[in-house]
Parts: structure tokens; C-alpha cells; sequence
């Protein structure tokens, strides 16, 4: 039912020359969890900020099921928001903190007591009510931020970095945790985060920003398989993709170096013609994955390898990231466990062409 | 090496600080033992420590004569003002620096700016044009004339800010989206969590306004009106040859602040620390 609509906002604060948020434009519909993702200062916080109400919009509308609420206070805008520091009262226990919003909103007390017992069940905190925030983990913090937005029953959440603060294995099962409440509860949900990964599991569309510009809107797959631009493509996805500086020449690619050639597959080679790129620079995208060091793909694809020299090489356990140099040229390549290489040996890479990207030189917008 | 040099230098600062501690108490302890001398003991034996005899007389004498120094009187005055003033105090201060800290308004930095310049002025040039004000006002021998001339502290509202400054801005954010007003994010969320700064300003206030002597003995001419301070100087005139007795006054007059540093010690030192900008 909820749909929040961001027609051409913009945000410029005050005594600030340029603006953080420029033109932004977003249809959200019922139930949808939507992530803002982007380096820090993209203005992704900035336009989770204009949504509760806890910064001026200075210039577009606003609306929450077709109402614009621009001027509208935050307490209006029936929003729940889980902050970064999770902005817990620490003089108050769990059960209050969580208490919080339905006693100021006047309900009554039994009313209050189920839902804060429904939540905490939920989160599994029953045991902890009693307790202050400062007896509390980290992670359990965390569930208590939630739990006061849960028990809150709005139509829509907002959360703003909310597991930033928390050590990698922990933020892994919250993340889980969090996809899960979504599912159950339904409820609207915007997501900030710097963290790709982040996005990509937990989104059912990604929204990723850079200097207060969307750079593309799309569900992870999309935004990974099709990265509307270089920002894009090497935003999303880890490691990050691989660019290089090319030449597009009959049906063939080869950097300014002259340190490999190499065919580009007939259909895109067509794309690329069609739209005028025969003889002119590109930036040509790879990622990590679509590079290998088996034998079995070597063999098939002799005219696609390349050698390289390795610079560092990082063993994860199923997987391992071989860093090298082509030329002058840095590139990574995500290969099995076993592949590890020494420091300083040649290596040839196998490049997967039919999963490359073309990007265009001067606007870095994807061609194909 | 290094351990032998640290060992001598806490010995040294040590030694130090009794000698500062010996030079300081002597004075006052000197004079609670002479408050249970006798006159005649005090004026004719030469210097000595202990008294010979101890007697309370000093101390009942003192009680007992309510006609020309009601000392009794003037104590209960003092509770009345520095009480009064200490509440006042923190609500005004409190308020203020809610405002000066978390509300957006035009000319807030300017305005905060200006009061603090105030400080830069000494106390004592404000005297005058404040005694023709109680006047005017007819509050000249009320406690209102120590009341509220107290509230003005810039310098309190200044370290509740301070402090304030130091609360994440998230807890007011998150009170407004649930529904919070302004007057009750300062109430249920920001007064909570200023009790520290507020108690070290509470002793100050109170402290301040027990002690103060100048000012009291310029607004208060009714004997039964004034608080303890400028009775003390009643005292030496009529006792003026019998230092045991204003002693003895003396003493009876530094009992409230020395109960409450004794029960707040801890909050005292925090105060020095908050002071230079320091989260206690």
C-alpha cells in the first residue's frame, strides 16, 4: 500500500556551494527493500535523512502514498528509522527503550506491554528487558534498535548503517536476521550502506550513488551483470572489476601498449560498430571471475589468453586472487583455491569474453 | 634506573603536598580549637595549639543571643537563598543551554557569543547599577536579591553545554521520529543524561552563593533578613575583643559546605576536570 515517491530532489545545505543530493528520482513500491549503496559522502545518507524528515528537502517533492509531505514533521510521516549508533537511551532499560515510541504516541499500557514482548520474542530478548543498553553485546544492541522500530508498527523502516558498528562475523548473521524480519514483517524498507555486499544480498533493488547522483537503479543481478557505467562496475562486486584502456580495431581490442590483442566476440563486435566506436578508445571491464588459469579453458580459447606477472597472490581458503600486472595495466583474478602462484612467476589468464563490458572513454557510460 | 627516578619523584611530590596540605589546614584548624578556648585563655596564655580547657560556652552564647546577632537566623536565611538560588540556577541554566545546544534559531551563535563576553567584565563592576535595580525593585533585603542576580551564570549555562554538546545528536533524532517534542526530547531524554554536570553546577551554585560576602553585605541591612556571611562581620563588631567566640561563629558557618564537600568530594573533583572540557 505504502509507495514513496522522490520526484527531482535536491538537497544543498546551508553556507554549502554544491549540492550533496542533485535530481534524484525513485518510485518505491509496498514491501519493497530498497538500499541506498555509494561511497561515503554520496548523499545516500543525506536522502534517507530528507525521507524521515530530519533534513530539509530543498528542492522536489516528496510523497508517501501519493501525499506530499515535504513540510510534514517527522513524527507525521509515521516512519520508523533504526540509527547507525543505535542511539539507544542509556538510562532507560530495554524494555522502555523499546517502549519509547508507543508511550509517547499515548497507547495503552497493556497494549504496549504485548508488543514490546512480541518483539522481543522475535529478537530473542525476552531475557534482556530488564537490562541497560551498557549490559548489553554489541549485537544485542542492535537487535534492541530493531526492536524499537519493530514494535512501532510503521508502514515504513528506514535504517541508516545499522551494522557498521559491528565485527564481521556478527554483521553476517545480522544481515541474515534482517532479511528475514523482511520477510515476515513486510514493511517498507530503506537500507543505507557503503558495503556492496551488503546490497547485494539483502536488496530487492540497489540503488547506488556517487557525489549525490543516482548511477543506476536495479535488482543486484541487473546491477552487476549490466553496471551502467565504470563507477558502477567497479562499485559493485569483489574484488573489483578490471579496466582496462583499449583500442577498438576491426573486430579486435588491444591496449596502447601493445601488450595483448584480442577478438571480441562477433555480436559485440556488431554493437560496437553500430554505435560508432571503430577505431576509437574504450574502456574495456572484466571481472576477476570471468578470468582463468585452467588448463581446460586455455586450451579451448588459445586466442583469448594473456600473459601477466604476478604481483601478489591471496589465498581464501576455496578461492584465491591472483594480483598481476599486464604491462603497466593492474588486474585481479578470482581462480580456484589449488591456482595459487608465486610472487614474480608468469601466468596466463584466460579472458571470458563473452562476459566483457564496454564502457565509453570520455563519459565511462557502458556501451555494451 | 627509570623505576628509582619515578620512586623519588612521587616522594618528592609527596612531601610537597603535605607541606601545601600542613599550610593550609593549620589556619582553620587553629581556629576550630581556638572557638573552645576561653577569652581570657586566648589572650593570656601565648601561642597554643590545644585549648587548656575546652568549653562549649563559645558556641551556646552565640546560639543563645537572638536580639543583636541571631546566628541561628541568618543560617536558616543562608539555606533559603543558596537553595533557592541553586534551583533557580538549573532550571534557567539547564534551559538555556538546551536551547543554545540543540535548537536552531537566528542569531544563536551570536547571542551565545555575547553572553559569554559578559564573563570577560569583573563581578564587582556590576554592583552598583545591580543594588540601584534591587532597589528599584524593593527587593533589597529579600532573598530575591540573592536569587536572582545568581541565575544569570553564563559561565554554568556554558559547561551544560559543553557537556550536552557531547550527546550524540542521534538520541534526539530518534525521540523526534517517535513522536518526541521538543520540551519532552530535553525532559525524558537530555535531563537523564546531564545529572552529572547538573550536580557539579548544583555544588557550585550552592557554594558560591553560601560564601558570597560582598554583595549580601551590601543588599542586606535588616539583621533579621541578611544571611551568614555579613552577619560574620556583625559579629566582629560586637565580640571584637573575643576572638573565641567569632570563632566559634565562624565555624558554625562553614558547617553546611563542609558536609556537602565531604558527600560530593567525588562530584567536586569532576567538576575540575568538566571545567577545562573534559567528559567526566
Amino acid at each position: 500500500m505504502v509507495q514513496i515517491a522522490l520526484d527531482h530532489i535536491y538537497k544543498k545545505y546551508e553556507n554549502a556551494t554544491n549540492y550533496s543530493v542533485t535530481d534524484f528520482n525513485l518510485h518505491i513500491k509496498d514491501q519493497e527493500f530498497i538500499v541506498f549503496v555509494g561511497p561515503s559522502g554520496c548523499g545516500k545518507s543525506t536522502t534517507l535523512r530528507m525521507i524521515a524528515g530530519l533534513e530539509d528537502i530543498s528542492k522536489g517533492e516528496l510523497k508517501i502514498e501519493d501525499k506530499v509531505v515535504n513540510n510534514e514533521s517527522p513524527k507525521d510521516r509515521d516512519i520508523a528509522m533504526v540509527f547507525q549508533n543505535y542511539a539507544l537511551y542509556p538510562h532507560m532499560t530495554v524494555y522502555d527503550n523499546m517502549a519509547f515510541g508507543l508511550k509517547l504516541r499515548k497507547y495503552d499500557k497493556t497494549e504496549i506491554d504485548r508488543r514490546v514482548n512480541d518483539a522481543a520474542k522475535i529478537l530473542g530478548l525476552s531475557e534482556y528487558l530488564k537490562r541497560k543498553p551498557s549490559a548489553l553485546s554489541g549485537g544485542q544492541r542492535q537487535r534492541v534498535a530493531l526492536g524499537r522500530s519493530i514494535v512501532r508498527d510503521a508502514p515504513i523502516f528506514l535504517m541508516d548503517e545499522p551494522l557498521s558498528n559491528l565485527d564481521a562475523k556478527l554483521r553476517v548473521s545480522m544481515r541474515a536476521e534482517i532479511a528475514k524480519l523482511h520477510q515476515r514483517l513486510n514493511t517498507t524498507t530503506i537500507y543505507v550502506t557503503h558495503d556492496q555486499t551488503e546490497a547485494m544480498t539483502m536488496a530487492d533493488r540497489i540503488v547506488i550513488m556517487k557525489e549525490g547522483k543516482i548511477q543506476q537503479v536495479g535488482t543486484p543481478q541487473e546491477v552487476y551483470d549490466n553496471p551502467a557505467n565504470v563507477f558502477v562496475g567497479g562499485f559493485i562486486g569483489s574484488p573489483a572489476m578490471n579496466f582496462f584502456n583499449v583500442i577498438f580495431k576491426g573486430d579486435r581490442i588491444s591496449d596502447e601498449e601493445g601488450n595483448f590483442e584480442l577478438e571480441v566476440p562477433q555480436g559485440c563486435a556488431k554493437v560496437l560498430n553500430d554505435k560508432g566506436y571503430q577505431g576509437k578508445k574504450m574502456i574495456f571491464g572484466i571481472r576477476p571471475e570471468d578470468l582463468h588459469t585452467e588448463n581446460a579453458f586455455l586450451d579451448t580459447f588459445p586466442n583469448a589468453v594473456v600473459s601477466a606477472t604476478v604481483v601478489v597472490s591471496e589465498l581464501l581458503g576455496a578461492e584465491s586472487q591472483l594480483y598481476s600486472k599486464i604491462g603497466n595495466a593492474e588486474v585481479v583474478a578470482k581462480v580456484d583455491g589449488r591456482d595459487i602462484k608465486e610472487t614474480g612467476s608468469e601466468l596466463k589468464l584466460g579472458f571470458d569474453l563473452n562476459r566483457s563490458h564496454f564502457f565509453d572513454s570520455e563519459s565511462e557510460v557502458a556501451v555494451y | 634506573m627509570k623505576n628509582k627516578k619515578q620512586g623519588s619523584a612521587q616522594w618528592l611530590s609527596l612531601i610537597f603536598l603535605i607541606v601545601l596540605g600542613v599550610v593550609w589546614i593549620t589556619p582553620l584548624l587553629y581556629g576550630l580549637m581556638s572557638s573552645f578556648k576561653s577569652n581570657l585563655e586566648m589572650q593570656s596564655v601565648g601561642f597554643k595549639f590545644l585549648p587548656i580547657n575546652w568549653l562549649f560556652t563559645n558556641y551556646t552564647r552565640l546560639l543563645q543571643n537572638t536580639s543583636n546577632t541571631p546566628v541561628f537566623r541568618w543560617f536558616l536565611n543562608s539555606i533559603v537563598i543558596s537553595g533557592g538560588s541553586t534551583i533557580l540556577v538549573l532550571v534557567v541554566t539547564s534551559l538555556s543551554a538546551f536551547a543554545f545546544s540543540r535548537l536552531r534559531f537566528r542569531g544563536r551563535n551570536v547571542l551565545f557569543m555575547f553572553l559569554l563576553s559578559t564573563m570577560m567584565f569583573p563581578p564587582v563592576m556590576n554592583i552598583i547599577p545591580l543594588y540601584k535595580i534591587m532597589t528599584t525593585l524593593g527587593w533589597a533585603n529579600t532573598p530575591w536579591a540573592m536569587i536572582f542576580p545568581a541565575a544569570t551564570g553564563v559561565f554554568n549555562i556554558f559547561l551544560i553545554r559543553q557537556f550536552m554538546d557531547n550527546i550524540p545528536i542521534a538520541y534526539d533524532e530518534a525521540a523526534r521520529i517517535d513522536g518526541a517534542s521538543d520540551w519532552q526530547i530535553f525532559r525524558i531524554v537530555i535531563l537523564p543524561l546531564i545529572k552529572p554536570v547538573l550536580f557539579v553546577v548544583a555544588l557550585f551554585t550552592f557554594t558560591g552563593s553560601w560564601n558570597d560576602f560582598l554583595w549580601p553585605s551590601i543588599v542586606f541591612s535588616d539583621i533579621n533578613k541578611m544571611p551568614i556571611t555579613p552577619g560574620l562581620k556583625l559579629l566582629q563588631g560586637m565580640y571584637v575583643a573575643d576572638i573565641p567566640t567569632l570563632m566559634a561563629g565562624a565555624i558554625i558557618a562553614i558547617i553546611p559546605t563542609f558536609i556537602l564537600y565531604l558527600v560530593a568530594q567525588k562530584y567536586f573533583l569532576q567538576s575540575m576536570s568538566l571545567s577545562v572540557g573534559v567528559k567526566g
